[in-house]
């Protein structure tokens, strides 16, 4: 046996097409997935060069930026419509598969790639989205593109990139009840900061990562982007392998056993080396409240929002003063004291399943606080309708919560799903940048049982108090 | 692509951390199907009031700065969304440089398949330029053949690049033109590894 190697080695080296002294390597892409928003441009690119999609197999699209999520067959805006419409005549001209408005396999592209078992361990995975960090969940080196590289994909099915410099998260210890995947990544966010990801794979190790559940891990990899890192994962296990058992894009019977022990295979090494490394312990984090403009900008829910004057950076002062001032919060003003206008419980962080059955949780028998407009948006088709046959519908309906159709939604707010100028929203999504769910609305980021409890409580509230006072 | 060599022009300074590519280019205009035209969106909701008028407490809307070709702002510029739309708002308004102490990884990719120069120096010196360019005209030059710049008041200094993205934006490649020389690599790859 050779040196110990990472995870991102492994996969790396069975990549490589092309390399040479000096020069980024050529390597192969698995699995392309491709939506409506970053994708007309490399289509046509394709038609102005008499180009051909190089394998229309490997290629899966979706809509999902764009899409209504109430009367989603009547779409209002003509621009939008275009767009769906485009998608739709470039994957019949070049032969890819689409899952379409009307289609049951219609999602947020990282949710139904996973769920559908396209998304698999070992697999290089690309789409012109930042978060397709989500699918290093699995042990997939899986990472954003701009729209030239999805023209060069569809083209080539390759890129040319630099072998990836690796950093490994090592987080041990045990997360609290009431503390989630979602208040772990925006922790480790906010001790590390926006940027210290840049330039990196980061691999997520230790006890508090191997505990975590599929959907879990999807959480924490998916906001890697939000720390810098264009791919963040997770060494495929025994949660792996269970979870992709059965999926319809995965090999049945013997062959899955023996693709299973392939994929067991890829964890990295005992004993291999990083580039860099840092630690966090998972005992010490609670539920996290975003006060600010960028996801670092993060404290617990008990915690105050910073007071820029005690900073000796004058560029610091400046940036916390401006996302307060963009937020309307007070130096040292108690997070729990800050109403709110609209949650949205959704995007392609936190809207799977089991997202939302935490979030029923904490809202059944409940009520939407008065002057609080609250939203669950399912991740895909079929989580809506998993959640439906569950009865999560009815808890939410009941207790004044809007229920919705599947779509990328208010997390970037493309469709009409808006927060006002000036509004308060407690979001389960991934940015809390300015004008990100509507122009002048301001973001908090929470897990999706923070925002369920500020929902009924009309406010920020500890979700670990909370379930004790309503008996939860 | 167009080649770029040599490029000289007016610094406009945005001394902001963390420059998103939502502020460079906001999602409302993200449902367009064409490439050209997204330079009237750039910085939308920072240059532009909710009724479409100016917004006079944002410098770009200074008359000062109005051919600047070299964008100067502060760290982990261009973070956020993969977007090609912001490096295409950017190129479109008629910048060809953009300076930053550092860059997102995937907007810092974009640049380059877009002809545009995205450049790191040292805090100190960015924040030289940022301080100059606040109150009056700075003009800077930028070799890329020889990887140095010099500003019409004296600094000079020389910056990193990797060869390939060097030659990409001297050359004016087409990517996939490049990658579809090694198109026997690729068929050979997919025979042994990927059918």
């Amino acid at each position: 046996m050779g040196r110990p190697k990472t995870i991102v080695e492994k996969i790396w080296d069975q990549h490589v097409i092309h390399q040479e002294e000096g020069k980024p390597e050529l390597i192969y892409i698995d699995l392309h997935l491709v939506h409506e928003v970053t994708s007309p441009q490399a289509f046509e690119g394709l038609r102005m060069k008499n180009r051909k999609v190089r394998r229309p197999d490997r290629t899966y699209a979706t809509m999902d930026h764009n899409v209504p999520t109430l009367h989603r067959h009547i779409i209002k805006d003509q621009i939008s419509k275009k767009q769906m419409d485009t998608l739709k005549e470039n994957c019949d001209e070049f032969g890819i598969r689409l899952a379409d408005i009307n289609h049951p396999d219609q999602g947020i592209v990282h949710i139904i790639g996973p769920q559908l078992g396209l998304t698999q361990p070992g697999k290089t995975i690309v789409c012109g989205d930042s978060h397709t960090s989500t699918h290093g969940a699995f042990g997939a080196l899986a990472f954003g593109i701009g729209t030239s590289e999805v023209e060069h994909v569809l083209a080539t099915q390759s890129l040319w990139q630099a072998t990836p410099k690796t950093l490994k998260v090592n987080v041990d210890g045990e997360l609290g009840t009431g503390v989630t995947a979602k208040d772990l990544i925006l922790a480790i966010i906010a001790k590390f900061g926006v940027r210290f990801g840049t330039g990196y794979v980061v691999e997520y190790t230790g006890e508090a990562i191997r505990k975590l559940s599929m959907e879990e891990r999807m959480t924490i990899c998916n906001m890697s982007i939000e720390a810098g890192a264009r791919a963040g994962l997770i060494s495929p296990d025994e949660t792996t392998v269970e979870y992709l058992r059965g999926k319809r894009h995965v090999p049945k019977g013997e062959e899955f056993e023996a693709v299973a022990q392939e994929w067991l295979s890829l964890a990295t090494d005992p004993g291999a080396e990083y580039d860099a490394a840092v630690e966090i312990n998972a005992s010490e984090i609670e539920p996290q409240v975003t006060w600010g403009t960028n996801p670092s900008q993060c404290v617990p829910v008990g915690a105050a929002t910073p007071d820029p004057s005690v900073l000796e950076d004058a560029q610091e002062q400046d940036s916390i003063q401006r996302a307060l001032d963009y937020m309307g919060l007070e130096p040292n003003q108690d997070i729990q004291s800050i109403p709110i206008e609209h949650v949205f419980i959704g995007s392609c962080t936190n809207s799977r399943i089991s997202d939302l059955r935490k979030a029923a949780e904490i809202v059944k028998g409940g009520k939407v606080h008065e002057g609080v407009r609250a939203m669950v948006v399912p991740g895909s088709f079929s989580v809506k309708q998993q959640a439906e046959a569950e009865g999560l519908d009815t808890i939410f309906l009941t207790a004044g919560f809007e229920w919705r159709e599947a779509g990328c939604s208010m997390c970037l707010a493309m469709n009409d799903d808006i927060v006002p100028p000036g509004e308060r929203c407690a979001s389960t999504s991934n940015r809390n940048f300015e004008g990100r769910q509507g122009n002048g609305a301001r973001t908090h980021l929470v897990s999706p049982e923070m925002a369920a409890a500020a929902a009924l409580e009309g406010s920020f509230v500890d979700v670990r108090k909370f379930g004790a006072t309503v008996g939860g | 692509m167009e080649p770029i060599k040599q490029h000289t022009g007016l610094i406009y300074p945005l001394d902001r951390s963390n420059v998103d590519t939502d502020q460079i280019i906001p999602k409302q205009f993200l449902k367009r199907i064409e490439r050209q035209g997204f330079g009237q969106f750039l910085f939308y909701n920072w240059r532009f009031n909710d009724d479409g008028s100016k917004r006079d407490d944002f410098s770009l809307n200074n008359p000062m700065y109005k051919d600047a070709t070299v964008l100067v702002g502060g760290e982990n510029f261009g973070c956020g969304s993969s977007r090609e739309h912001a490096p295409w708002a950017i190129q479109d308004f008629g910048f060809k440089v953009v300076i930053a102490t550092s860059f997102a990884d995937i907007f810092y990719n974009n640049c380059f398949k877009n002809g545009i120069l995205p450049i790191m120096l040292p805090r100190h010196e960015v924040n030289h330029l940022l301080e100059r360019a606040k109150d009056e005209k700075v003009t800077l030059s930028v070799d890329l053949v020889n990887q140095q710049i010099k500003s019409d008041h004296g600094l000079v200094s020389a910056f990193d690049i990797q060869p390939y993205h060097k030659d990409m934006l001297l050359n004016g490649w087409d990517e996939i033109s490049v990658t579809l020389n090694y198109a026997d690599a690729i068929d050979q790859y997919e025979t042994e590894k990927a059918k």
